[in-house]
């Protein structure tokens, strides 16, 4: 059964439409991130499913229930934005309390919860202090500790992290995965532009770009069959290498044919029957292109190398475009030397260079 | 000549043109402060030495005489009780204005910027359109309007005056001031299931305090230097200070007495004068806060 469900929305600012029958069905107690650029509509379908923003057309359904014309505070939802949203006037306990006591629940019932959420989050010693005393990582945790009180079945998160610094960024990662598994069966839609907290977080990953719906899939399915070019794009960093070049039949099957670069695709997964004679979009991961003398490409130059600590990028080019290369750590290369690579039909994308479909 | 290393804090030379625009503010403001130096060195003379005609010359026999005249026994046409009537009368008129129309604002600026009313848009046109309208303009159909409905000329009439024309500022204030705080609080103040009483009262108003000061300050001052408000709505026995100062000026039986003019004119400035001096700092806080977003 799903906990939420986004059926047909369309939401308008003023005359602007900006979804048009987006649909979507989240399972009880999945995690669900929500990953696109800034302004594909991610932020906005949240405040739909929060309520804070009306809907045009289509339904809401949360836990069952048709919630279209609810109340936020009716929905059975909580959320933790991205400015963290602390009442600056109230105590860490007054902030965490304030949604009970507008649902005017009983005193010890108020203060057995708030204790509950802050010995989760480790915010004891922090209750009585006012967020301006708090930092931000602290601040965050208040926020999602605010949530929490509620017993939601289903958490939203607005970009809860992207105000705080790299590694607190990570711990808090962490922790909100750790809390996710602690709490069973509470749902989680999560927004971000951050693609390795999508990856890390989600069991499924809906990729947004201009109000729609790019793909949606567990992790593994967005990272090694992205259903299209955008989402091959967005997802993965350093980004997928796209080789622009045409489909051809030789004599064992189909060729990816590029300048006189050729990769045989008996070994790909064709999701649509191709054509001989396609122009195509040939998307390979840098870790998916090996450096081996007996490589099926020859002739590629070094241009620079990133030495990252556990993984080296090399950048090398030939005349026809540039490519990246992903190898281990201790891989080093000098400027201009020249490389053999290698790729994997069965670990590459093939993409349709009219419609950017995935092939 | 040798030159310096450049090191440390670098060298401030006095020029000439500095030299130039520190002579020009003093001049400036000697040139403000001349009139005051005038009112309180004439309040404090008897009228034997403001005769004598040296205006700027500091009191021989220095005496409050004209101060405590002009509190409670100058003329305001016939009657003779000073300026304090219409001081306490100011008090009354003041305090009422100043809080109904600072309430009237807060809430009208939190409605507006929100919770977005269907047509809060045309609504604040509306009432910035009421700001740029002359006063005059409205003032023979307000009275045609209290006197029909039988408030004409009372307490209940200049106050409710005074809070009609404060509304479009004090909106436009704290709608400002509400667009600048971050919408996320409010949304998660309505997620926490508050309504629009309880957010106002419990989220926004205590985030309020600077923008208050502000519109306090901008009220006291406006409603305690209102003039033509008083004089046409406010009636015989609630005549506000200004107007009664204006009469004490002008009813004149014999000598002009510069000294209780002057005395009753810095009566009726002070509390406008303390307010600034006393929040001055608050003010521009509170203006800057309110302008720079809109």
């Amino acid at each position: 059964m799903s906990t939420v469900s986004v059926r047909d929305v369309t939401v308008a600012f003023e005359s602007v439409q900006v979804f048009d029958g987006l649909s979507l069905d989240i399972d009880e107690g999945e995690f669900i991130v929500l990953l696109g650029p800034s302004g594909c509509g991610k932020s906005t379908l949240l405040n739909a499913i929060a309520g804070l923003l009306d809907v045009a057309e289509g339904q809401i359904w949360i836990n069952g229930k048709n919630v279209t014309w609810e109340e936020p505070k009716d929905r059975g939802i909580a959320m933790v934005f991205q400015s963290y949203a602390l009442y600056p006037r109230m105590s860490v306990r007054e902030n965490m309390s304030f949604g009970l006591k507008m649902a005017k629940t009983p005193r010890p019932e108020i203060e057995k919860r708030v204790a509950k959420a802050a010995e989760l989050l480790q915010i004891t010693p922090l209750l009585d202090r006012r967020p301006d005393q708090l930092s931000g990582g602290q601040r965050q945790r208040v926020a999602i500790g605010r949530a929490l009180v509620r017993d939601a079945a289903v958490f939203l998160f607005d970009e809860p992290l992207s105000n705080l610094d790299a590694k607190l960024r990570n711990e808090l990662r962490v922790e909100i995965k750790r809390l996710h598994a602690r709490l069973g069966k509470t749902t989680m839609v999560y927004v971000t532009h951050d693609q390795i907290e999508a990856m890390t977080l989600a069991d499924r990953i809906v990729v947004m770009r201009e109000q729609k719906i790019q793909q949606i899939g567990t992790p593994d399915e967005i990272y090694h069959r992205p259903a299209n070019l955008f989402v091959a794009g967005f997802v993965g960093s350093p980004q997928m290498n796209f080789i622009k070049g045409r489909l051809e039949n030789t004599g064992e099957g189909l060729s990816f044919l590029s300048g006189d670069r050729r990769l045989a695709l008996s070994a790909y997964p064709f999701a649509t029957a191709p054509s001989a004679g396609q122009d195509v979009v040939l998307g390979v991961r840098p870790e998916h292109l090996e450096i081996a003398n007996n490589g099926i490409w020859p002739g590629f130059k070094v241009d620079i190398v990133e030495p990252m600590g556990a993984d080296t990028i090399i950048w090398c080019s030939d005349p026809v475009g540039s490519v990246q290369v992903r190898t281990t750590g201790s891989r080093r290369a000098a400027p201009g030397e020249s490389l053999t690579l290698h790729a994997d039909p069965s670990q590459v994308s093939l993409f349709s260079a009219e419609t950017g479909e995935r092939l | 000549m040798s030159t310096a290393v450049p090191q440390g804090r670098r060298p401030r030379h006095l020029t000439v043109g500095r030299i130039g625009v520190y002579a020009f503010l003093v001049t400036a403001a000697l040139f403000f402060l001349l009139p005051l130096w005038i009112m309180v060195v004439t309040s404090l003379k008897p009228m034997d030495e403001i005769r004598l005609g040296n205006i700027l010359a500091l009191p021989a026999a220095m005496t409050v005489d004209a101060w405590s005249k002009a509190w409670s026994s100058a003329c305001t046409g016939l009657e003779c009780n000073g300026i304090s009537v219409g001081f306490w009368n100011s008090v009354r008129i003041l305090i009422p204005s100043v809080i109904l129309s600072i309430i009237a604002g807060a809430i009208n600026g939190y409605a507006l910027s929100f919770w977005r009313v269907r047509g809060a848009n045309v609504m604040f046109g509306i009432l910035l359109l009421g700001a740029f309208i002359p006063y005059q303009v409205f003032l023979y159909p307000l009275v045609r309007i209290f006197s029909m409905t039988g408030i004409y000329n009372s307490l209940t009439c200049i106050v409710l005056v005074h809070v009609i024309f404060g509304l479009p500022t004090m909106t436009l204030l704290f709608r400002n001031y509400y667009a600048g705080l971050p919408i996320e609080l409010f949304k998660a103040a309505r997620i926490d299931g508050g309504g629009f009483w309880s957010i106002f009262f419990r989220v926004i108003l205590p985030m309020s305090t600077p923008i208050l000061v502000v519109a306090t300050i901008l009220q006291v001052t406006g409603i305690w230097n209102d003039f033509i408000f008083g004089l046409t709505f406010a009636g015989r026995e609630n005549l506000p200070m200004t107007v009664q100062l204006n009469n004490i000026v002008n009813s004149t039986q014999g000598e002009r007495a510069y000294n209780v003019d002057m005395a009753a004119t810095m009566l009726a400035a002070l509390v406008p004068l303390v307010v600034y001096f006393v929040s001055g700092r608050w003010f521009v806080r509170g203006i800057a806060a309110g302008a720079v977003k809109g």
